[in-house]
């Protein structure tokens, strides 16, 4: 019946992935992202795909590396305490310059923490998370129609700039059921002239790799790989602004958060508050311009987030502490309520 | 009425709604009612997050023991016996997703087809993506039905797109109910619609709020 479904957020990002030209999923379940693993275990081998329940995580993460290594759209994905064991993996892409999609559905921690959403990855997920000097592009779906949209863009900025991509979710986002309009088109290919797919004896062979015995060699990879960083800060970072034109206080909040955040902006301004949102879309880059240009006009900044606080870090630098940002959040599972975010802008606002 | 009423599906197919509303109707004609929650696939989006609303309704609440924690562990408990048993009144099951969800009702199929007095019904909204034709749709019907070792008896058209629902579209999505009735030879019972946009004849449904939308 038509491009219109009622689907899960897991649902909605796995078929995205597929319509994206992801034929090959790696992965291992764990709530609250299985939909995901269980709906490519489904439809994979309909449409000539590859889906493989790894023994674990780690063991998920390298055979990305390798279906990556040769060139393929692959992805994976998990929850919280999963995508830490994939964290060596991520970084061997990053250092090898492998595109690929890795999906965090994220539960409380740290730990074993919860099945409950969060956003407590957010450290892990913007400043690295494995070891060495490198980034990866995060995008923060706010509903079920985004976990499809931004799933191919997830993909395609990978494959441009070479780098691996995250979609940063939580628990709520994909579990929630909401309508969604999957578009039909045909997916964007990239040229991967880099890629391990035989030389046919035609061509020299080529190499994927992150060790380097020269560390003058290694310095100079690190520095080629920042000047692409670079150019990703500035022309990838993505952001939505919510009566923001005349706010006098600017509420920041991603995912799930900004969905209540928004809800609060309207109560605010009922109230008499100019309230308005700034929405990250991808998290890394941060926005920073558009919260440096909010900072010009506006008073204070609230932070709403699902964690004890790790966004606000970045909304500080990226302000460069010109206005008082204070935070609002819940944590170990829990979402902080419309009356909650009202409360905290009230008193940013002068404790009224 | 059967005494036993079988909710069963496809994956967020909206089986839960439908029997949350389904005991609260059931009791408003009088009847004692239980409803159980036998999901053992899916830890989120249980019957017991309607509980306050059953139980001033006077409806008996069985749910398994760990539904809505922390704690991700399908157990179901000794008390789920009750329910097979005709002195404990009319029972309505919310059983889990798809053939998964399905395999929990197979230890208690031996009482189900011995004292066969129930109902149960196929769930199905043309709208998820899995089961979007009475053809797919019948796979799914047959995959339960060969989990659990209980044949359905009815089917209910839940066909929606949440907050872009028109009745439009779920009258067009009978034609594809008609369908999946000739090709198992099964009745629809009925058409649930969100309350705000049902008509006469359609079972209204009462759905959750929450802080997000």
């Amino acid at each position: 019946m038509a491009e219109k479904y009622l689907m899960k957020g897991n649902e909605a990002l796995a078929e995205a992935a597929i319509r994206a030209g992801c034929r090959i999923y790696f992965g291992y379940p764990i709530t609250p992202q299985t939909e995901l693993a269980a709906y490519m275990a489904k439809r994979m081998p309909k449409i000539g795909g590859v889906f493989v329940q790894a023994e674990s995580e780690i063991a998920a993460i390298n055979m990305v590396y390798g279906a990556a290594a040769a060139g393929k759209r692959v992805m994976t994905s998990s929850s919280s305490p999963g995508i830490s064991l994939k964290q060596e993996g991520i970084s061997y892409l990053a250092g090898s310059d492998l595109p690929a999609l890795i999906v965090n559905v994220q539960r409380g921690g740290p730990g074993l923490g919860g099945i409950q959403p969060s956003q407590s990855d957010y450290f892990q997920a913007t400043k690295g998370g494995g070891h060495g000097d490198y980034h990866r592009i995060v995008l923060t779906p706010a509903s079920v129609q985004e976990m499809a949209d931004l799933t191919g863009l997830a993909f395609d900025l990978a494959d441009k700039y070479r780098v691996p991509s995250m979609i940063l979710a939580d628990g709520t986002i994909g579990q929630m059921m909401e309508p969604v309009e999957i578009r039909e088109e045909e997916p964007h290919v990239f040229e991967k002239p880099w890629a391990l797919t035989g030389t046919q004896m035609k061509r020299p062979h080529n190499v994927v790799n992150s060790l380097y015995l020269d560390p003058e060699e290694l310095e100079q990879t690190n520095i080629d790989r920042f000047a692409r960083y670079a150019q990703i800060e500035a022309s990838e970072a993505r952001w939505e602004e919510y009566m923001m034109e005349d706010a006098e206080y600017c509420l920041v909040a991603f995912g799930i958060a900004s969905r209540v955040a928004k809800n609060a902006v309207v109560s605010l301004r009922a109230k008499g508050i100019k309230a308005g949102l700034i929405r990250p879309i991808t998290v890394w880059p941060f926005p920073k311009e558009a919260l440096a240009k909010a900072a010009d006009r506006v008073k204070g900044f609230l932070s709403v987030e699902l964690s004890m606080g790790q966004m606000i870090e970045d909304v500080k630098l990226a302000t460069g502490c010109r206005k008082p940002v204070a935070l609002c959040s819940r944590a170990g599972g829990l979402i902080p309520g419309p009356d909650q975010i009202i409360a905290a802008a009230e008193e940013l606002a002068g404790g009224r | 009425m059967k005494r036993l009423s079988l909710f069963c599906g496809h994956y967020g197919s909206g089986k839960t709604n439908i029997a949350v509303n389904y005991a609260i109707r059931l009791r408003g004609q009088g009847l004692k009612v239980t409803i159980a929650d036998l999901d053992i696939v899916n830890p989120y989006f249980r019957t017991r997050d309607s509980e306050d609303e059953l139980r001033k309704a006077g409806v008996g609440f069985l749910t398994l023991p760990y539904a809505n924690t922390n704690i991700d562990m399908p157990t179901v408990p000794s008390e789920a016996y009750a329910l097979f048993r005709p002195e404990t009144g009319h029972c309505v099951l919310d059983i889990g997703g798809d053939d998964r969800g399905a395999y929990v009702l197979g230890q208690f199929a031996p009482f189900i087809r011995e004292e066969n007095d129930y109902d149960m019904f196929f769930v199905v909204n043309f709208f998820r993506p899995l089961t979007p034709t009475p053809e797919k749709a019948l796979e799914v019907m047959r995959e339960i039905e060969a989990a659990c070792g209980i044949g359905f008896t009815a089917i209910i058209n839940n066909s929606n797109l949440g907050s872009w629902t028109e009745i439009g579209e779920v009258r067009r999505s009978g034609a594809l109910a008609d369908e999946l009735s000739r090709l198992s030879g099964l009745p629809v019972a009925f058409t649930s619609v969100r309350e705000d946009i049902a008509g006469e004849g359609d079972f209204p449904l009462r759905l959750q709020k929450n802080s997000w939308r």
